[in-house]
């Protein structure tokens, strides 16, 4: 890691004026924001206003067509997400990449299974697996009696917690949630929120895309406000009030408007 | 269990019962039924229990407990393999052909029939892999290719529609020590190929639950794209399957050829869907994801003990059918059941 120590004071990953066009359209233009340790970045934008772009280029999906993006201080252009994965940016998308019928050890280790042997003879290093699960679960502040439960018989703010806590253990700097919170009820959208402190708290970069202030304002440090492709600005958390945020989401003007027509006369 | 963690009791988790775990062990069921038909059996005629009737039903089941197992994994795995039959045949017919028409090694033709058989299997996955359409409908078209080829090739060749002269080939009694031989232990005439259940059974359950490509079947088998994003290597998982299930038919066909030095080009025809309800009454989903390789031996166990069972207690063979299904209903009852206990939302 010496590039990171050479270049402790830049955030782990900044992008700078980024942008991406599919052919002629363009999906995102002019979009700058960062994420230090400890910090949570949130993402915040209408269906359609270029989240998901957003994440595709920060998880090495798609590259990006306009900007720069740094790691570390350093720029880069990724050519697929084992690049991104490479250097600590691991992305928990919406369904969690886990198998529900599979226990909770297996599934946190599935493609990454730890081994004991040699050649042929090698075999899974069960206790070890579980007892790790167990642990990195219990840091994220989740107590499982059984981590031989099928992941299925979780609920979806632990199966969330379950992904964040595997890409974690398995090296990663930064996490970008993709709409963790979206499905979920207020109870356990609440779980996750916390989550995600826990993991700020641990010193990570979380990346926090959502459609929701309600859920981005309690935990985000910093708001990239994102709509019809481009930024509507970077904010930090003292800069900005959640109902500012609601309002500069939908189009501030469009909504007293729709509030106008829809007041009883 | 959790001994220093604070005690944080969810209340809407009820605590998993003896019998719950148990239920969740997918081979349980067959296990109890296996028991069950074993004391009918035992109790309802007189030669079941006999050393003669032991070494009789448990080597029909070893001939069906092969290739159960191996099907029990190509459907944890996420699919099907209805060519499963005809390849039995389809390797003794190449073995018996070779070694008494053109006086091929007897060796070299064992080799060249499994060589077929693993290139069928790897043939079976890349189309289904490849086109992303249902192996049930690829492996039929297989099954019916092999069932058509088994049966012309064979008449053109011998003349006839089974292999004569198969003892006369040099190398015979060699061979036949590894597949057609048999020992005696308590009294019983035991064949071969019930070590080769035994021991294929115990392999396949130490690949499914304690080695890395075990993980991966259960895995591609349950949820695919979760597989793929995690980097299990799904094509090489699912080539090893279909190419498993070949080999295992290769195997019972040279068990077959040596045990009673003929084969008929029809053999194994039929056969594939008894695979399927051994494995399924041993706990297997017909979804993937989920199952054991002894259940499936258990599976292969009942329909063993119940196909001489039934030949002992001089009923009609016919209620052979009606029993199988009424057992291929039940055990599907049972893993819906399974899986409501379980708790699993898929």
């Amino acid at each position: 890691m010496t590039h990171a120590e050479a270049s402790a004071a830049a955030p782990i990953l900044e992008v700078r004026d980024i942008g991406k066009t599919y052919g002629s359209i363009l999906a995102l233009q002019g979009v700058s924001a960062s994420v230090g340790v400890g910090e949570v970045l949130c993402v915040l934008g209408d269906n359609g206003a270029g989240k998901s772009t957003f994440i595709k280029i920060l998880s090495g999906a798609h590259a990006h067509t306009q900007g720069k993006l740094l790691a570390y201080g350093i720029e880069r252009t990724f050519g697929s997400p084992r690049e991104a994965l490479d250097l600590g940016i691991a992305t928990v998308y919406q369904d969690l990449a886990v198998v529900p019928l599979m226990p909770v050890w297996r599934n946190f280790f599935l493609g990454s299974e730890v081994t004991r042997g040699f050649g042929p003879f090698s075999q899974l290093d069960v206790k070890g697996m579980r007892r790790i699960t167990k642990e990195e679960l219990a840091k994220m502040g989740i107590d499982l009696r059984d981590v031989d439960q099928p992941i299925g018989t979780l609920s979806g703010g632990e199966r969330q917690s379950v992904a964040i806590a595997r890409a974690v253990y398995f090296g990663a700097k930064v996490v970008i949630l993709d709409e963790p919170t979206s499905a979920l009820g207020v109870k356990q959208a609440g779980v996750v929120l916390k989550y995600i402190a826990q993991a700020r708290d641990r010193g990570l970069g979380v990346v926090f895309i959502t459609h929701n202030p309600h859920h981005a304002y309690p935990v985000g440090d910093r708001f990239l406000l994102l709509k019809r492709g481009t930024s509507l600005g970077d904010f930090k958390k003292s800069e900005i009030t959640i109902e500012e945020m609601t309002k500069l989401m939908a189009g501030g003007a469009e909504l007293d408007a729709l509030a106008h027509e829809l007041a009883r006369s | 269990m959790t001994l220093t963690a604070p005690a944080v009791i969810d209340e809407r988790i009820k605590p998993a019962g003896l019998i719950i775990t148990l239920l969740r062990r997918p081979e349980v069921g067959a296990a109890v039924a296996a028991l069950a038909i074993f004391i009918f059996f035992s109790v309802s005629t007189q030669a079941f229990l006999t050393p003669a009737g032991v070494a009789t039903w448990l080597y029909s089941a070893s001939l069906f407990g092969i290739m159960a197992v191996a099907v029990a994994l190509l459907m944890i795995g996420g699919e099907f393999d209805l060519s499963a039959g005809a390849m039995v045949g389809t390797t003794g017919l190449i073995v018996g052909i070779v070694t008494t028409e053109w006086g091929v090694n007897i060796w070299l033709a064992l080799v060249m029939a499994l060589a077929i058989a693993l290139a069928i299997g790897a043939a079976n996955a890349f189309v289904v892999m490849k086109t992303g359409l249902p192996s049930f409908i690829v492996t039929l078209a297989t099954f019916f290719i092999l069932q058509g080829v088994n049966l012309a090739v064979t008449k053109i060749i011998t003349g006839t529609v089974s292999i004569q002269g198969m003892s006369a080939v040099p190398g015979f009694d060699a061979v036949r020590v590894f597949f057609g031989s048999s020992f005696s232990l308590f009294g019983m005439d035991v064949k071969i190929s019930i070590v080769w259940w035994l021991a294929i059974t115990a392999l396949a359950t130490w690949i499914l639950l304690r080695t890395r490509a075990g993980n991966w079947i259960f895995a591609v088998g349950g949820q695919i794209t979760s597989s793929r994003q995690v980097g299990v290597p799904v094509m090489k998982v699912k080539m090893g399957l279909f190419m498993t299930t070949a080999g295992a038919g290769w195997l019972v066909g040279m068990l077959q050829l040596f045990d009673v030095s003929t084969v008929q080009a029809t053999t194994g025809i039929g056969q594939e869907f008894i695979y399927i309800i051994c494995a399924v009454v041993g706990g297997c989903l017909l979804t993937g994801g989920y199952g054991s390789a002894i259940g499936a031996a258990l599976g292969a166990l009942i329909y063993g003990m119940t196909l001489q069972g039934i030949v002992f207690a001089q009923w009609d063979n016919n209620w052979l059918k009606a029993f199988l299904g009424g057992m291929l209903l039940l055990a599907v009852l049972v893993n819906l059941y399974v899986r409501r206990q379980a708790g699993v939302r898929s």
